[in-house]
């Protein structure tokens, strides 16, 4: 492979489960990537780089082009918004909901609904689509506090078990959308490193089957 | 009041200026392009910064309504723009100022140079204030108009030394023609395009099982996602396309065509085919490109072919061109610093000294008069002479 290529990849969850699959697709980083504090890993391919980054800004960094491609949850993408970037391949690792949940029997107030989310772009969205008014109330973690201490009527939050949910009393109501793990192209890295790129991302395609 | 709490030099988000020594370079950069397209034969238009809002968002141009500042005309109490995008306003000019009836088969070639005004920048660039630079063809629906301006947009590239741009060739009457005969509403085409942009396959097969298509087309319609490489996919697409239409068929004769023309003429740029390309998708009527350069995310220049644009203005007229913001265009050519050159003359009420002044300047030289009263060297008022007086005559001697 003449053009080196660079994957971006998030921390944390996302990258127990996406290790494996690229090591099916034959990519392996050099070092262990849990036990050192390097953000650049070069892998057993000399033209493939991999960099490690938090998961909301993997959508940025392929956008202008600082890594080739990317890994990165639909629910970071839609939130980010997607411009000149490619969502080529459903990886369907790290999956789960992103739903709306609140108290199970205490009705919500008709107009003026408080929302506490990480996600308000998704949830402005959302709540446009069917027409309702709300009042969004950003937060960065912790949402199913929210409900509790009265701060919002409901939350939009990823839920994969509902444990957490369940042990603040709370339910889940909507599904918004389904979440997985998607592989991203920058548009421009699709264009100029058309065969190198292609290829890659039609091996990690395969190893996803 | 302290430095930190005065504010009064912060520009709007997204607004940028030019400062020396790069507003100069920015401007023998827009010099020379424009003489480029002098020697292509395209005349210059200076279109209004504002005008109506009727006429700014005519018929081609529905997705700048956002994107236009808007403000009311005290005079007549009309909506006003400011221009967001001046081909438009080229189009305007071509349609209504340069009708002739006398000359029915009139080709009109403008070329433009302005800044825009956007209402909310996009999402890569911050910037709202880009510097337009374009150049269009009115009046003619050949191949050749089309071909001719990619090649002055290639032309464009290389003469300000961007010869590693790449090429990316598409064309709207491919998609087009794919959902004409399915019955698709207009919401649901709009939604299949954004997902074929995003080239996102797990979107588009989970929307199309939603929409009432038998699974050929469900197929054909995701496969346009992958139709993207060198000129082979071209054939790749006539093989699985061959049933759908003549039309479908047409569309990829042409661009097949304009892809082997420009192969030839630049062997040294790299041409590629995207079927799923469709960038302004509700204005363009056939042929789409765009000029990418690596790590770019996105296009630095492009254009298509836009037919019928005059209509609103009574002259429905074949067109097709290419514009490029000339700021990023600079930035992305990475002038040179270069430096200054210039003679640093005494500040001193002497006719002699003002008429050798005089002179150097008729010559084409830079000469700054000394306000500084000596306290600052020549150097670092850009200057690399100076004028002395030895014995009692003045001369220019090096710093």
């Amino acid at each position: 492979m003449s053009d080196p290529l660079t994957i971006a990849l998030a921390k944390g969850r996302i990258l127990d489960e996406t290790l494996p699959l690229l090591a099916r697709a034959g990519i392996e980083p050099v070092d262990d990537l849990s036990k050192s504090r390097k953000l650049v890993f070069a892998t057993n391919h000399p033209g493939i780089n991999l960099v490690l980054i938090r998961s909301a800004d993997v959508p940025t960094y392929v956008q202008y082009g600082a890594a080739d491609l990317g890994i990165a949850g639909k629910d970071v993408l839609a939130e980010h918004g997607g411009e000149g970037l490619y969502e080529r391949v459903d990886l369907k690792i790290a999956t789960c909901k992103m739903m709306t949940a609140g108290f199970p029997d205490r009705p919500l107030p008709r107009t003026r609904l408080k929302v506490a989310t990480k996600y308000p772009e998704i949830t402005r969205r959302f709540f446009l689509e069917r027409g309702r008014q709300v009042e969004l109330i950003k937060l960065y973690g912790s949402m199913e506090l929210a409900p509790v201490v009265g701060l919002a009527d409901i939350i939009v939050d990823l839920v994969d078990s509902g444990n957490t949910l369940r042990a603040n009393g709370l339910t889940p109501l909507e599904t918004i959308m389904d979440i997985s793990s998607r592989l991203i192209v920058n548009r421009a890295a699709l264009k100029m490193k058309n065969e190198a790129a292609k290829a890659l991302v039609e091996k990690i395609e395969k190893a996803v089957e | 009041m302290t430095a930190t709490s005065n504010k009064r030099w912060l520009l709007p988000d997204g607004v940028q200026e030019t400062l020396p020594p790069d507003a100069a370079a920015v401007e023998a950069l827009r010099y020379e392009i424009l003489q480029l397209f002098h020697r292509w034969g395209y005349e210059l238009v200076m279109p209004a910064m504002i005008e109506y809002m009727d006429s700014l968002l005519t018929g081609t141009a529905h997705s700048l309504d956002t994107r236009t500042f808007a403000l009311v005309d005290q005079l007549s109490g009309k909506q006003m723009g400011v221009r967001s995008d001046m081909t438009p306003q080229v189009a305007r000019i071509d349609a209504h100022l340069l009708a002739d009836s006398a000359r029915q088969h009139r080709v009109a070639r403008l070329c433009y140079c302005g800044h825009l005004l956007h209402a909310i920048g996009d999402g890569i660039t911050s910037s709202r204030t880009p510097l337009q630079i374009g150049a269009e063809i009115f009046g003619s629906d050949a191949i050749s108009a089309d071909v001719e301006v990619v090649s002055l947009m290639v032309s464009t590239l290389h003469a300000v030394g961007l010869s590693q741009a790449s090429i990316d060739v598409g064309h709207v009457g491919i998609f087009r023609n794919l959902v004409k005969n399915t019955g698709l509403d207009k919401d649901q085409e709009s939604r299949l395009f954004d997902m074929l942009q995003r080239k996102s396959i797990p979107d588009l097969q989970q929307y199309l099982q939603t929409l009432a298509l038998d699974d050929e087309m469900r197929e054909h319609i995701c496969h346009l996602a992958l139709l993207n490489g060198d000129v082979s996919i071209i054939d790749e697409a006539r093989e699985r396309y061959r049933n759908v239409g003549a039309e479908l068929m047409a569309s990829l004769d042409y661009m097949h065509s304009v892809v082997q023309t420009l192969q030839s003429k630049y062997p040294g740029t790299l041409v590629n085919c995207d079927l799923a390309e469709l960038r302004g998708y509700s204005y363009h009527t056939g042929l789409v490109f765009a000029a990418f350069l690596p790590g770019q995310g996105r296009e630095i220049a492009r254009g298509g072919r836009y037919n019928d644009v005059g209509e609103v203005f009574g002259n429905a007229r074949p067109a097709t061109g290419f514009s490029a913001d000339l700021l990023n265009l600079y930035q992305l050519c990475g002038a040179g610093e270069q430096a200054q050159k210039g003679i640093l003359a005494p500040d001193r009420d002497d006719e002699a000294l003002g008429l050798l002044i005089e002179q150097l300047r008729a010559d084409g030289e830079r000469v700054v008069v000394d306000l500084t009263d000596m306290k600052l060297a020549a150097v670092d008022q850009h200057c690399d002479r100076q004028i002395l007086q030895v014995d009692g005559a003045w001369m220019v001697t090096e710093v």
